[in-house]
């Protein structure tokens, strides 16, 4: 408790550094921080350490990106779904927050050059691959259709271009929306939001489906786009309620963001780590009570050596814990205490992840190698550095939004 | 606490828009005022901190229960299914946990919802089917467009000239008061 107690007061004292300033007036950063430059050279070396691990062992440094890679792409689809549920509903609570959710989504386009990798590792990463895998196994032959490398380019080619294409339409809008106001603007993003959310489900679910389930081509699960869904919208809150604390304690968002928005991303957060666990229980008992071999090995294989552990320790910690140290509204309305859960949940969706795709690389037991941190680092220093670079280059609201007043003045 | 109280007579005044009522509300708490409410036609945001109502206990009955809920339909299976007649099904084991947890999870969000109706009703002193604010003509409209504040006679500082005029001061127009008959 003591030890705790200390390291709070650490982060307070890294938080309450006074290095980012915002003009009161026209909501633009006067002094923007030096998040971004940190997270470049974060970035850099991450990357290039990286790449000295892919000449030592390019098996363990493809599974360690593409689990990196996922990791990182969550939090920029989470809010593309952020947006797009804004627009939808007409919220007005999330307007303040709406430009920080844009400059997270706004870093899509350049995942596609950070997937790269994966496309050039897909020999590595998915045996589907291998054609003399293939011809002497039948259900692979069946599959061949969809599970093909000009195929599968040919999909992340297209997610990525109706994702980019997602977010270019929302905040080329929002961009004009700054310079002057008109409903119609407005009118507009809701109007590509709708077809923009089916569009999203779809393209996450195959997303999904290709990139983690694929890897184990053998396996198949329907629901497992939606458990991945759940994972991605519980990153993008969990890193929302950081970079939002952040600039609370940098006195940058006082009286913008307060802990109104907070209780409420809290309670969102909340919600989801449910939701995973629904759809992770859901997919569980399906396969435990039919207990098919051709379902069940996907289980037994996590149920090996030192993934067993991780088998048991995943549903209790990222889904028993936080519903306990969630559910009080005093806790989501802790501004450190709701930081910590964040940081926490994010361990978790990495967990989660590591969990899924890991055990087709080591089905021996657990074997984290010093490249799982070094493209986290790498892949996360990029990200943030983008992601950053864009929200300070304008106004850290939309200041001409309607909403904007009453989202400032949102109560619970 | 009883569970019915009595109360002979209200004092009632409408206001013009939710703001004034919002304001009214302020000052009514300023005064010491506790045993009022005021009625509107929706939800008005900040009446809850305005009129200094603390935060309802129906979250931790609601939790208790619920725990009550998910331990009860754990005993429940465990006692069926492995105590009292044990029976194999698809070969899985008589406490079957994964089987278990849709009935688990279906009884602790059935008894929640239910104490949270219920404990809803009980905390309001529902139903209650006589007050003397039915009496009033003008109170009708309070579903429709208009705002009252209404303030009981239990109140301890309830005194029907002194109450009605300081409404008149904070804007309250119409004041009537209305007697149980």
């Amino acid at each position: 408790m003591q030890s705790l107690k200390i390291s709070l007061k650490v982060k307070e004292q890294i938080l309450s550094k006074e290095n980012m300033k915002l003009d009161r007036n026209t909501y633009k950063f006067t002094d923007k921080g030096n998040l971004g430059n940190i997270a470049l050279v974060v970035g850099i070396v991450g990357l290039a350490a990286s790449a000295v691990g892919y000449i030592q062992d390019s098996h363990q440094f493809y599974f360690s990106y593409l689990v990196a890679f996922f990791f990182w792409i969550s939090v920029a689809l989470g809010a593309l779904f952020f947006n797009l549920l804004h627009h939808l509903t007409r919220a007005s609570w999330s307007t303040a927050i709406r430009k920080l959710t844009e400059s997270m989504m706004s870093v899509i386009p350049f995942m596609f050059v950070l997937i790269i990798p994966v496309l050039l590792g897909m020999h590595e990463l998915y045996h589907w691959t291998h054609e003399d895998v293939v011809a002497t196994d039948l259900v692979l032959q069946q599959k061949a259709p969809y599970l093909n490398i000009p195929f599968f380019i040919i999909r992340v080619v297209f997610y990525f271009a109706v994702w980019s294409i997602l977010t270019f339409a929302l905040i080329k809008n929002s961009a004009r929306q700054d310079i002057k106001h008109e409903d119609s603007i407005l009118a507009r993003m809701r109007k590509y939001s709708a077809p923009g959310m089916m569009l999203f489900a779809f393209t996450l679910t195959f997303a999904s489906f290709d990139w983690l389930m694929s890897l184990e081509p053998h396996w198949f699960s329907t629901i497992f786009g939606v458990y991945i869904f759940c994972g991605v919208f519980i990153s993008m809150l969990a890193f929302t309620i950081i970079m939002v604390r952040y600039q609370n304690g940098q006195g940058a968002f006082d009286g913008i963001v307060t802990v109104e928005h907070r209780h409420t991303l809290g309670k969102l957060l909340f919600a989801f780590t449910i939701m995973w666990a629904y759809m992770g229980f859901s997919q569980y008992l399906l396969i435990w009570y039919a207990n098919l071999p051709e379902e069940t090995f996907w289980y037994l294989q996590r149920w090996e050596g030192s993934w067993r552990t991780l088998s048991i320790i995943l549903p209790i910690a990222h889904f028993g814990l936080p519903f306990v140290a969630l559910l009080p509204q005093a806790a989501k309305r802790n501004g450190n205490w709701l930081l910590m859960m964040a940081f926490y949940m994010l361990l978790m969706r990495y967990m989660d992840l590591y969990w899924i795709a890991m055990p087709t690389h080591s089905p021996e037991g657990i074997n984290y190698s010093w490249m799982d941190i070094s493209t986290m680092a790498g892949i996360g220093g990029i990200f943030i550095w983008l992601f950053w670079r864009k929200y300070t280059s304008g106004a850290a609201v939309p200041v001409n939004d309607p909403g904007l007043k009453v989202s400032m003045e949102y109560v619970n | 606490m009883k569970l019915v109280k009595k109360i002979d007579r209200v004092i009632l005044a409408e206001f013009g828009s939710p703001k004034e009522l919002l304001k009214a509300a302020e000052k009514m708490r300023q005064e010491g005022y506790k045993e009022f409410d005021c009625h509107s036609p929706f939800h008005i945001h900040g009446m809850d901190a305005a009129m200094g109502l603390k935060r309802s206990p129906l979250g931790y009955i609601v939790f208790a229960f619920a725990t009550m809920g998910l331990l009860g339909a754990l005993g429940l299976q465990y006692w069926t299914s492995a105590v009292d007649y044990p029976l194999v099904i698809s070969g899985k084991p008589f406490f079957s946990g994964p089987a278990f947890v849709p009935v688990v999870f279906a009884l602790t969000i059935l008894t929640a919802a239910i104490t949270a109706v219920v404990g809803m009703i009980a905390i309001n002193r529902l139903p209650r089917l006589r007050h003397p604010l039915f009496s009033s003509d003008r109170f009708g409209k309070f579903s429709d467009g208009s705002f009252f504040i209404s303030v009981e006679s239990s109140d301890k500082k309830y005194n029907e000239a002194h109450t009605a005029g300081f409404l008149k001061t904070i804007g309250g127009q119409n004041i009537e008061i209305l007697k149980d008959e």
